[in-house]
């Protein structure tokens, strides 16, 4: 991964400004503003690298308004790796200290420093939390009104804190399970960070779906980031390091494959060797690496995933999906989550209008810019409610969260689901039928 | 251009009027390789009124203007030029009515065509005219550049689609050419002045288009051919079997290739060209047209066809034909598309010509285009960053461009001239043809401030 604009001038040559990115864009289609549009990004990008424009404000608001969500880099007939150029002019907004303020300085030290460089530090909090939510405390200093002493833009983060789990993915996975003996594959799971923190049943359903399709799965109780926060933030050495301890936690000649099962953490493994390609200690693992490394749908279908031969529940469940940005553009997995679904007895699946528009999550954004990242959310809750479905079923934890407070707001009973909490849930009732 | 900025600001408030280089840099440029310029300004109006506000106070400060639509041209036509004002008509987008009693449909410049066709087609109609870059482009720049489409054998051009034009005049006047009648002798046919005037005459502010009703019927097939010759040969076939599909398109090698790496939809990577034939209209014609278009195919030489299964396969196929000249772009890092067309008998000598000239001249070249028409798109892929590569692109450019002319061909069938084509517009007309179109740029422009530079110097 490049550190500056100029080392990607290659690239953004590629860009030949034809325009066809436009509609694809979100920020594009909210603004009607060039500037906001992938080609009009390119074009500041690339005159950057050119030093013909030297980077002020604007650029580095532009940048953080920039989803990356990557639906241009799925549009571009060119092959612009839009990816690679977005997170390059982050780490040069960054490096040049156009985004600095003491309070932001504080907290990207503490999350991308502190908390998510150290997987011990960030269960803590978590822990501290989950106690601090259970003790009702959280809606207690809510009424009293301590929390007006928070800064405003933590104060409008905290009712949207997610629910913290009762037990962690350690907690509810073994280091090694198979249930099948000879195993047919053996498999790394990766327990991602919001997802060991909100998510760890997911990460249990997981398990279970590999186990009931012959893998023996070994999952690390203690793993660190996978670093995309770092890398999509601007902060490629400390990406580089977290790359560095994750391959050796789990070396990658010794699995069949490496499985993700958060879009977002996906699509920023299976780029370790792009990342490390200046690195010759690590260069050939991390293209081993990215290799082996799995979506979790991706996997299953690959491997010609087992139907179940029950339903996830007695009632029928018609179920829509939406595509997790990072899964469909940043890992081109699409059909497979869909495919998985219809397999499932029991369940009908509906298509979802605009189904890969970005829900407005995308990382932090919904923390960095609350008023575009409520505008998507507000337009895909339309969509969703407008199919009738009763289930939304979506594989990223970031979705899971904006679209369940987004549904919850709206007064949509419509539930969210992970397709592979459903598959689970219907090997585990095969023993009662 | 103080004075002009508060002025705008005044005509469309503050929030439109865009001066900061960080938001000018992303309009230095349109769909064109090679060619930027930096301008002042870009405001965006949201009524003709306004629009004409805004060339008024233009034309007093004596700003050039630049009338922009979603700047996907390919000759360099909303490149702004040094010092001017950028009038961008992306937020007059709207589509006031369709009236299916008359088959019209009235639309504000800045409509998206693609969104133009859709609203017809919620009422069973149709807007035939389908550039390659619908889904972006505006009806504006359609009809400031009169595009084509992939279906313009059978439908024709955007001008067959224009009934009526409003259009802000240099001196800020506003003007309602053409009207709903069928049938209309009254006068000169001004609105037909402004189609494909590419920004120099007028602003487009408001369209009044006619539609079709929607063919109940389509079959898409795709022709691969072991000799680009033969594809050729095949559409001369189908056009003296007195059949008109409404789209014969082609590809070839290298096009092929570089769609394939994009799209992964199973396109034969060797053969020498595939040729896209589709047809619509009532389906026992459509049955009868494909069986005979896929018999003449194969007779003149096509190795194999795949016929789309459905409206998603066939879609499919067509938007390979859409992302052609973009996907050229993954093998240079230029890409210098070109937009000659002949007369249909003389296409397959001038396909030959091209990939001769190619050669001569040590370049790489993928070529497609709307073969029904005549009308080839050779793109040079290239790097305008290297000089010695550019002089050898130029000079092929030349040569191709003498070789259409020698034929009884057009510099361009669809792109319009701009700035790209500038240099060739005296080699195609005489002194006398120049001069009347500098005698009406004149009279109606005086101060030569709307869109100067472009087509030719006035
Ligand atoms: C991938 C790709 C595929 C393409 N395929 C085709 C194709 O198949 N056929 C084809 O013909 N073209 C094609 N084009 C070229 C281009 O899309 C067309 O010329 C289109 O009509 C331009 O529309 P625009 O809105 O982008 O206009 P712009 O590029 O912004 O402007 C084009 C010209 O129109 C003028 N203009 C724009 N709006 C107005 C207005 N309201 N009033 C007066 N003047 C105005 C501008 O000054 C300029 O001279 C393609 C381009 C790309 C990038
Ligand atoms: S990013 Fe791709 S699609 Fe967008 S303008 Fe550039 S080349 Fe065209
Ligand atoms: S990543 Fe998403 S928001 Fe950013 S330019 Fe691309 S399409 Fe637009």
């Amino acid at each position: 991964m490049a550190d500056t604009l100029d080392e990607l001038r290659d690239t953004l040559q590629q860009c030949i400004h034809c325009g066809l990115c436009l509609p694809v864009c979100p920020t594009y289609e909210l603004t009607r503003r060039e500037r906001s549009s992938p080609r009009g990004r390119i074009s500041l990008m690339k005159a950057v690298a050119a030093r013909e424009l030297e980077p002020g404000e604007i650029f580095a608001k532009e940048m953080g308004d920039c989803l990356g969500c990557l639906a241009c880099q799925t549009a571009c007939p060119a092959g612009v790796d839009y990816a690679s150029l977005i997170e390059t002019a982050r780490a040069e907004v960054e490096t040049r200290g156009l985004n600095d303020s003491p309070s932001r300085s504080f907290w990207r030290w503490l999350a991308l420093e502190q908390l998510f460089m150290n997987p011990r530090a960030l269960r803590l909090a978590g822990r501290m939390l989950r106690l601090y939510q259970k003790s009702g405390l959280d809606r207690a200093a809510r009424r009293l009104g301590v929390t007006r002493l928070l800064p405003k833009s933590l104060r409008d983060l905290e009712p949207q804190t997610p629910r913290i789990t009762a037990a962690f993915s350690n907690e509810l996975i073994e280091p090694c399970e198979t249930s099948t003996s000879p195993p047919k594959h053996r498999v790394a799971l990766l327990t991602g960070c919001v997802q060991d923190l909100v998510f760890s049943d997911i990460n249990r359903d997981t398990a279970d779906v590999l186990l009931a399709n012959g893998c023996e799965v070994h999952t690390p109780p203690l793993q660190p980031c996978c670093g995309s926060l770092h890398a999509h933030n601007g902060a490629p050495e400390l990406a580089r390091e977290l790359a560095r301890r994750l391959i050796d936690l789990l070396p990658p000649e010794r699995f069949d494959a490496i499985i993700s099962n958060s879009g977002g953490c996906g699509s920023h493994l299976r780029h370790y060797g792009k990342l490390l390609a200046g690195d010759p200690a690590y260069a050939a693992r991390a293209r081993l690496w990215d290799s082996k490394l799995r979506d979790i749908h991706e996997w299953l279908i690959e491997t010609g995933c087992r139907p179940p031969l029950a339903a996830p529940q007695d009632a029928p469940l018609t179920v829509t999906y939406h595509d997790s940005c990072h899964l469909a553009h940043g890992q081109k997995v699409v059909r497979q989550p869909r495919e998985l679904l219809d397999g499932i007895p029991g369940v009908t699946t509906v298509s979802l209008p605009e189904a890969s528009w970005c829900c407005g999550s995308a990382g932090i954004y919904n923390i960095t810019r609350p008023e575009t990242s409520a505008a998507l959310m507000e337009r895909k809750v339309g969509h969703v409610i407008g199919t009738s479905a009763s289930h939304l079923a979506t594989a990223n934890p970031g979705c899971h969260l904006q679209l369940a407070r987004g549904l919850a707001d709206a007064g949509s009973p419509v539930e969210l689901i992970q397709p592979v909490t459903l598959l689970a849930r219907a090997y585990r009732r095969e023993s009662l039928t | 251009m103080n004075a002009l900025l508060d002025d705008l600001r005044q005509h469309c408030g503050a929030d439109r009027v865009l001066s900061e280089a960080t938001d000018l840099i992303p309009y230095s440029f349109d769909g064109t390789a090679e060619l930027r310029q930096m301008p002042a300004a870009v405001v965006f109006p949201r009524s003709t009124a306004e629009v004409a506000a805004c060339v008024k106070s233009a034309v007093h400060h004596g700003v050039p203007i630049v009338t922009r639509g979603a700047g996907t041209g390919l000759s360099g036509g909303s490149v702004p030029v040094p010092g001017c004002l950028v009038i961008c008509m992306v937020d007059l987008k709207a589509i006031l009515a369709v009236d299916p009693a008359i088959l019209t449909l009235r639309a504000q410049p800045g409509a998206i065509t693609a969104d133009i066709d859709a609203a017809a087609g919620k009422h069973g109609l149709f807007y035939p005219p389908d550039p390659g870059s619908m889904r972006v482009s505006t009806i504006g720049g359609n009809v400031a550049e009169n595009s084509g489409g992939l279906r313009g054998l059978k439908y024709g051009v955007t001008r067959d689609y224009v009934m009526g034009l409003e259009v802000v005049l240099p001196d800020g006047s506003i003007t309602r050419l053409g009207n709903a009648c069928v049938k209309d002798v009254a006068g000169y046919s001004m609105k037909d002045l402004f189609i494909g005037s590419e920004g120099t005459l007028g602003i487009i502010t408001e369209v009044l288009l006619k539609l079709l009703p929607r063919p109940a019927a389509r079959r898409t097939m795709l022709a691969s051919y072991d000799r680009m010759e033969d594809a050729a040969r095949t559409v001369s076939a189908i056009i003296a079997a007195k059949i008109i599909p409404c789209t014969l398109e082609f590809l070839d090698r290298m096009t092929i290739r570089c769609v394939e790496d994009f799209s992964k939809i199973g396109l034969p990577l060797d053969c020498e060209a595939l040729l896209l034939m589709e047809t619509d209209g009532h389906p026992a014609a459509v049955a009868d047209e494909a069986a005979e278009m896929e018999k003449i195919a194969l007779s003149h030489g096509a190795r194999d066809i795949r016929s789309a299964r459905d409206d998603a396969e066939a879609l499919t196929l067509s938007s390979a034909r859409r992302n052609a000249f973009t996907a050229l772009a993954r093998v240079r890092p230029t890409t210098i598309v070109e937009d000659v067309t002949v007369p249909r008998d003389k296409l397959a000598e001038m396909v030959a010509f091209i990939a001769e000239t190619a050669a001569a001249h040590r370049l790489q070249v993928g070529t497609f285009g709307h073969m029904g028409d005549g009308n080839l798109h050779p793109t040079f892929l290239t790097d305008e960053r290297d000089t010695e590569e550019m002089g050898r692109v130029h000079l092929a450019l030349d040569a191709i461009v003498d070789k259409t002319l020698a034929l009884g061909g057009t510099i361009t069938g669809e792109h319009g001239v701009g700035l790209a084509k500038k240099a060739w517009l005296p080699r195609q007309f005489d002194p006398a043809s120049l001069d009347l179109m500098r005698t009406i740029k004149r009279s109606l422009d005086p101060a030569n401030l709307l869109n100067p530079g472009k087509i030719f110097d006035c």
